[in-house]
């Protein structure tokens, strides 16, 4: 029996067992969406078609599982890429759909065409172009495949209305087989014995774990690897949750914003035990000056991140689960005491920390902690880009990978509430709070409607100080104290707003509003709350090792 | 910088070479010699691309171009034994009295010639990378008024 393009869509999201989709309609996708009307997964609505792709990306990052988003040609794809640009830098896997204008007007400069392909090519892990309905079913098999496998990344098959609307039978391959991708798991043995022998006889080291082992579900081996062998340990912005935060050999996060031990641990090391991790820039500072003693171990599943930044010693390409789980049979404890030692003294002299509010104005690096003792550590923080992210990563502790979810690599500013939303319908009985900027919020406020549509507990807490944080932050430091365009205390009534949605809205700008209007929030099980926290304006996040910088130059605190 | 000579096997489809050029262009490379052509194989085709970087970016664009899902196969041929060759198309000034140097010089190269007007001629010459670039610097003196190259083939010695 033959059906159409739009149904072979359909049927092949079935036989991939998607759950949701997310997206938006137009002209080219009207096929697609006739025959969405009864398909037997849900449909999320969004508002704008970058709150669709940032929701189907905290989807997959919540859930493990392969995001898919479907939106119009033209204006429809393009309102996509910011947010398979996200995805693409912090590795998550997305299945997007575009539609694109019939095959014989392809290049006409036709109602709403673009040439997706040609824009999404270096943001995409790969991306296809329908040009014959025999090859749709093939394609999407493939796209699902890609997207999830090896290091994963956003796919995009674009699909001419003419292809939605042709018919063919339907017939979805059980295997891919792509002879230029075949993604290595299994670590080389002789690497991996290598790397043993090294991390036995070390005397310093420590392990740098970053968002590859979120990808490949490696925390239980990372923590058994911590356990067997007694290494501190510090991770990545998107590392967080792989190994408790809470445990004393956790270092926490290091980096540009990262602690005092833990960029200090890792500069005097011996050995760094790089997992999953990318060193990037905001990790290394002066790539010149970082890490002058260590030998390097890396483990990482994509070739071309080793040796990118940093020369390695010791590559071993593969699955960090996979690698983790073989050396941990054969891996022996180095004696590592007196270092160990030496670190916690760090850990106890440096303590990452802030000045408490004297003044009864609201502190925000408070508001996560309160965040944090009344959530119980138990929720799925999503958070914006800025100090509103920083103060989240750091004033929060992360015991279990997925649960800090946030666009690390591209830094995108509204990403923080559409992702909630993912994550919330992916985790419908966790709690999901997205800690956002009075800036970042205002770029995808839009999905609140979504939110209440839905009857998503999402809590966001906007941390408002009135400015673009951590660019006035760096004005202030680095630019003579010109603020230069990062004022915007002229803003909405973020109650009113809320209200007007139909979610709840609390103001708060006493410190001690702080805790009561967090239980109150988290009494509301039925709609978003949003909590408008007017802080302190000019608090800034620290430490900071500044942008290039080396860790001898980090700032620790505010001078007078 | 040094030049590499760096042989990709891609499918044969629509796009590959936007995605190979790409890699390069991101970087601010620009590429000084680039074939495409078919293979013994119906479905593959093979990309000779000529480009002068540092290494350790020119390491970094070969590791990108294994992760292409279109890539099957990138060797550097660099630093290997290889057969190569390119082909050259150059029109010289040619009056009467030098026509006969002309000739003879075409000779020793074993360039054939292409057409021939009153005031030129256009030799056509194949030979490995460096015979050509001889084979231009004898010729400019004569003043040259037109010259394109093939870019170069690369085959590993078996």
């Amino acid at each position: 029996m033959k059906i159409n393009g739009a149904q072979i869509i359909i049927e092949s999201l079935k036989k991939e067992n998607v759950e949701y989709m997310f997206g938006y309609p137009g002209g080219v996708v009207i096929p697609i969406f006739h025959q969405l009307f009864n398909a037997p997964f849900k449909f999320i609505l969004s508002r704008h078609e970058q709150g669709a792709v940032h929701a189907a990306d905290g989807y997959a990052r919540a859930s493990g599982k392969i995001g898919v988003v479907l939106a119009t040609s033209g204006p429809g794809a393009t309102n996509l890429v910011t947010g398979i640009a996200t995805a693409y830098m912090d590795s998550v896997p997305l299945v997007v759909f575009t539609g694109q204008v019939s095959t014989n007007m392809i290049g006409n400069d036709a109602f709403q065409e673009v040439d997706v392909t040609g824009i999404t090519r270096p943001i995409t892990k790969h991306n296809y172009l329908v040009q014959d309905i025999k090859d749709l079913a093939r394609i999407i098999k493939e796209a699902f495949h890609i997207a999830g496998t090896g290091r994963p990344g956003p796919v995009v098959i674009d699909v001419p209305v003419d292809i939605s609307n042709a018919e063919y039978k339907f017939h979805y391959p059980e295997k891919v087989d792509i002879r230029g991708y075949k993604p290595k798991y299994e670590g080389h043995p002789v690497q991996i014995d290598k790397a043993c022998k090294l991390i036995e006889a070390s005397k310093r080291p420590v392990i740098y774990a970053g968002g590859g082992v979120v990808i490949s579900n490696a925390s239980k081996e990372l923590r058994e690897f911590v356990k067997i062998t007694g290494i501190p340990i510090t991770t990545t912005l998107l590392g967080l949750g792989v190994y408790p935060e809470t445990d004393a050999l956790s270092l926490e996060m290091l980096g540009m914003h990262g602690t005092y031990y833990a960029n200090h641990a890792v500069n005097e090391s011996d050995v760094l035990i790089a997992i999953g991790a990318r060193f990037d820039d905001r990790v290394t500072g002066n790539i010149k000056t970082f890490i002058p003693n260590a030998k390097v171990i890396h483990i990482d599943i994509d070739p071309a991140s080793v040796s990118k930044n940093v020369l390695v010693d010791v590559p071993i390409v593969g699955d960090c689960k996979h690698i983790l789980s073989v050396i941990n049979k054969m891996i022996k404890a180095p004696s590592i005491g007196p270092w160990v030692k030496e670190v916690m003294e760090m850990k106890k002299n440096h303590p990452l920390t802030y000045e408490k509010s004297s003044s009864g104005r609201v502190k925000p690096q408070y508001v996560i902690e309160e965040l944090y003792r009344q959530t119980k550590g138990d929720a799925i923080i999503c958070t914006e880009v800025g100090q509103n992210q920083m103060w989240a990563a750091q004033f929060y502790k992360y015991t279990h990978p997925r649960t800090f979810i946030s666009s690390g690599g591209l830094g995108t500013m509204g990403y923080g509430f559409p992702a909630a939303i993912g994550a919330q319908l992916a985790c419908p009985d966790k709690r999901v709070i997205d800690i956002a900027g009075d800036g970042s919020i205002q770029m995808n406020i839009q999905e609140m409607i979504v939110a209440v549509q839905h009857r998503l507990p999402i809590i966001v807490a906007i941390i408002n100080n009135g400015f673009l944080g951590m660019v006035r932050q760096w004005q202030q430091l680095f630019y003579e104290k010109r603020y230069s365009h990062t004022c915007i205390n002229f803003a909405p009534d973020f109650v009113k707003l809320a209200e007007a949605y139909g979610a709840v809205g609390i103001r708060v700008s006493n410190n001690d509003e702080v805790g009561p209007a967090i239980k109150k929030a988290l009494s509301v099980h039925n709609k978003p709350i949003v909590i408008d926290f007017e802080v302190i304006r000019e608090e800034n996040v620290y430490p900071m090792v500044p942008a290039g910088k080396s860790i001898k130059e980090t700032i620790m605190r505010e001078l007078a | 910088m040094k030049q590499y000579v760096i042989s990709v096997k891609v499918e044969n489809r629509f796009g590959v070479l936007a995605r190979v050029a790409g890699l390069f262009s991101a970087r601010g490379y620009n590429i000084d010699s680039l074939t495409v052509s078919a293979t013994e194989h119906d479905n593959i085709s093979v990309m000779t691309i000529v480009v002068r970087g540092d290494d350790r970016v020119i390491e970094q664009v070969k590791k990108q171009l294994n992760k292409l899902i279109d890539v099957i196969k990138v060797t550097d041929h660099s630093d290997l034994p290889t057969v190569q060759r390119e082909i050259i198309l150059i029109r010289v000034n040619a009056p009467a009295n030098k026509r006969s140097e002309l000739y003879q010089l075409g000779e020793i190269f074993r360039a054939e010639i292409a057409d021939i007007s009153p005031k030129s001629i256009t030799l056509g010459m194949k030979g490995e990378p460096e015979k050509i670039d001889n084979f231009i610097e004898l010729l400019r003196p004569y003043g040259i008024k037109e010259l394109m190259r093939t870019g170069r083939m690369s085959l590993l010695k078996e």
